[in-house]
């Protein structure tokens, strides 16, 4: 299958590792992997604070940018579910392609659970807000993480609670946000994991910034890499 | 204790709020608040979820409440027009209110014409949004809250924090000191004991119920084809008020109406398993115009614009008319357990408050203007929604108004606008990229950046901020042929 990479604008510029590990996965699965270099961005960042005319722009632009291929994945459940459920409505007509969250895509699309990884740790994984209730991917990415080998795989409570990102809402209301990540961490902590692992990097950052500044054990990881990690080649 | 600023006459309508980011700030702050919050809110949300799987066709009543408040909302002159000819009939008055002013004006005209200078209240979302009481004091007449919660928020010069709950900031011993200070005929031995305090409100409103000539109401649905207004309520001192009095003046918002009993049947059990997680409402309450040497001899309704039909104009914002006020939206909301319901400026908190507020009120102050903002997004207010209010695509259409025509943000929109340009063009985001990266290292000492300047400090005050990488994706792509190089 001929897949378009659609890696974010903020995997592109501060987590590229978890584009590189999109792009080592999907080929050991046996597809090629394409990375159309005209995209951007989803404009969720500018739909979200309020400016639906930079927003409009970028859901134009986005069907010119990846036309013509099998399937667009992306690692981010976010930018997806604002492809999917925002541009139809932003830009009507411009012929929207289907777009994949990668743990959809392994699942639905090419119905593999094991996808042969392997990663010696005791990880545990945050359902964030948007891939549970805009997306909608349920247990898909749980799924693929307990057919990792060598993971120990440990609940994380109250896992569906947000974590208080929500892009620019980080910032306009620092205090409130400030305290739900307070309890998101406090949660990661208590399950003693070494990693933290999500759908989206966006939210990780957020945890991570918060369990970085608190000296905490976990670090971040994005579903991608680890289920590209191998025994020859671990992340 | 309460963040509220002490109520004004002057204000009833909550104008002059600090921005919710300002307020909830004092929220977050008050250890004792948040856990009032938490366990009150947890509690509720779990057995409100236990009550909502119990029904195997939620979603198939779900789906029904909402089509039947939008077949209103599209149909709404028809169905007020019949609902006041039927009232009519059956020996009521109906009166039509274009806003707050209106309302209060027909209310206190109706409670001095009958003479008396006190009137009993049932709790009622609608006569709190107009500041009825208020109203009421500078005309010289005393509104008594008869709702236990309502009666606490009353007695501690307070504002309600929440719809269904709205002294759920205080604990039980708040509420012990706010008898023992301001009820008449508190017990000096008081106890902090829920049967105990229960008992001295009881005991104070027995006497307000068997002098009252005057009850007021809200009203939770009104069924248009019979005339007939309904209240639910837990508590039994509803039924006092709607039965006793010689005089009944009911206040209602527009979009209450329904068509007929067979549509009440839905809401009569959305309703109570969304907002007290019980499978059938303690006391629902019933009435069609007077009767004879039964109940009240003199009724009326008032019907409530306040900035309802301008919400009707909006495509997307008028789905918040379908809200029947059971706020599970705020018992699942992040955002409302740490912040609180006064943060929100208005009786209408939490998600629900967020789109309703500054629609009925319009976007012009900073409270209104922020409330769109007071939200992550998260989804968990429209997954618990009775009637399928998707409050994520209100709060993301409002934004967008509140960019047009709220106040203005110089800094935050030019940096917007740019990064509109920038991520517009893969060439300029390329040279962003490679400015980043260069930036590593001055700005990435140790792994992570602990202090950014201007507004990126509200981040960095709490959390730290990763550091650009050596080479973005797509220069790593192209250095590397995708990595097959």
């Amino acid at each position: 299958m001929r897949i378009a990479l659609f890696v974010t604008c903020v995997n592109d510029t501060m987590f590229p590792g978890t584009g590189r590990a999109m792009v080592t996965l999907l080929r050991r699965l046996g597809h090629e992997v394409l990375f159309p270099e005209a995209q951007t961005c989803c404009g969720q960042m500018h739909l979200n604070t309020g400016y639906r005319r930079q927003a409009r722009a970028l859901a134009e632009e986005f069907p010119k940018v990846f036309a013509g291929h099998d399937a667009v994945v992306t690692p981010s459940a976010s930018c997806a579910a604002t492809v999917r459920d925002w541009h139809p409505r932003l830009a009507p007509g411009a012929g929207t392609p289907p777009v994949f969250e990668l743990s959809e895509f392994l699942v639905d699309v090419l119905a593999v659970t094991d996808v042969g990884a392997y990663y010696p740790h005791r990880v545990t994984y945050h359902p964030t807000c948007h891939s549970l209730r805009m997306l909608r991917i349920g247990d898909r990415p749980l799924r693929l993480l307990r057919a990792v080998r060598g993971i120990d795989l440990v609940d994380l409570p109250d896992a569906a609670e947000c974590c208080g990102f929500g892009g620019t809402f980080a910032l306009k209301n620092a205090d409130v946000s400030a305290a739900m990540c307070a309890d998101k961490v406090a949660c990661v902590e208590r399950t003693g994991a070494d990693a933290l692992c999500a759908a989206d990097n966006s939210c990780l950052m957020h945890i991570g910034g918060t369990l970085a500044r608190n000296g905490a054990r976990a670090r971040t990881v994005h579903l991608a890499e680890i289920l590209a990690s191998t025994e020859e080649d671990p992340s | 204790m309460s963040a509220a600023p002490p109520p004004s006459p002057a204000m009833p309508t909550y104008l002059g709020m600090p921005a919710f980011p300002d307020a909830a700030r004092r929220a977050v702050a008050d250890e004792r608040l948040r856990a009032n919050l938490r366990h009150a809110t947890t509690t509720i949300r779990g057995r409100r979820a236990g009550a909502v799987a119990e029904l195997d066709d939620w979603d198939a009543l779900r789906e029904a409440g909402k089509q039947i408040k939008d077949h209103v909302l599209a149909n709404l002159g028809h169905y007020l027009r019949l609902l006041e000819e039927n009232v009519t009939a059956a020996g009521g008055t109906v009166h039509w209110a274009r806003d707050a002013g209106e309302a209060n004006r027909i209310v206190a005209d109706l409670v001095k014409a009958t003479g008396e200078t006190e009137v009993v209240k049932v709790k009622s979302m609608a006569t709190q949004e107009i500041g009825l009481n208020e109203a009421l004091a500078e005309e010289g007449v005393t509104a008594y809250e008869t709702d236990l919660a309502e009666l606490i928020v009353q007695l501690g010069d307070d504002r309600p924090s929440h719809i269904l709950v709205p002294a759920i900031h205080r604990n039980r011993s708040d509420i012990r000191d706010i008898f023992l200070a301001r009820m008449d005929g508190a017990p000096r031995d008081l106890t902090d004991e829920p049967a105990a305090l229960a008992e001295a409100a009881r005991r104070h409103l027995r006497a307000k119920f068997l002098s009252a000539k005057v009850g007021i109401s809200g009203v939770n649905f009104a069924v248009a084809d019979t005339g007939t207004l309904v209240v639910l309520e837990s508590e039994g001192n509803g039924r006092m008020c709607l039965t006793l009095p010689e005089t009944l003046i009911s206040v209602m918002g527009v979009e209450k109406v329904v068509p007929s009993w067979r549509d009440l049947e839905v809401f009569l059990q959305l309703l109570p398993r969304s907002s007290t997680a019980e499978r059938m409402n303690p006391y629902t309450s019933t009435w069609t115009g007077t009767h004879p040497g039964d109940g009240p001899r003199d009724f009326h309704l008032v019907l409530l614009d306040n900035g309802r039909t301008a919400t009707l104009a909006d495509e997307v914002g008028r789905q918040a008319l379908r809200c029947i006020r059971c706020s599970a939206c705020l018992n699942v909301c992040p955002v409302y357990q740490r912040a609180g319901g006064h943060a929100y400026g208005s009786p209408y908190p939490g998600p629900i408050g967020a789109i309703l507020s500054p629609q009925i009120r319009g976007i012009g102050s900073d409270v209104d203007a922020s409330l769109p903002y007071a939200s992550t997004l998260c989804g968990a207010c429209f997954d618990a929604c009775p009637v399928a209010i998707d409050i994520p695509e209100v709060l993301v259409h409002l934004r967008a108004r509140a960019v047009e025509d709220g106040p203005r943000h110089p800094l935050e929109r030019a940096s917007m606008t740019a990064a509109g340009w920038v991520l517009r063009s893969p060439a300029l985001l390329r040279a962003a990229q490679r400015a980043a990266s260069a930036s590593r290292r001055v700005v990435g000492r140790g792994g992570r950046i602990g202090r950014l300047p201007g507004p990126l400090r509200a981040w960095t005050a709490t959390r730290d901020a990763p550091v650009p990488p050596p080479e973005s994706f797509r220069r790593w792509w192209r250095r590397t042929d995708g990595g097959r190089a």
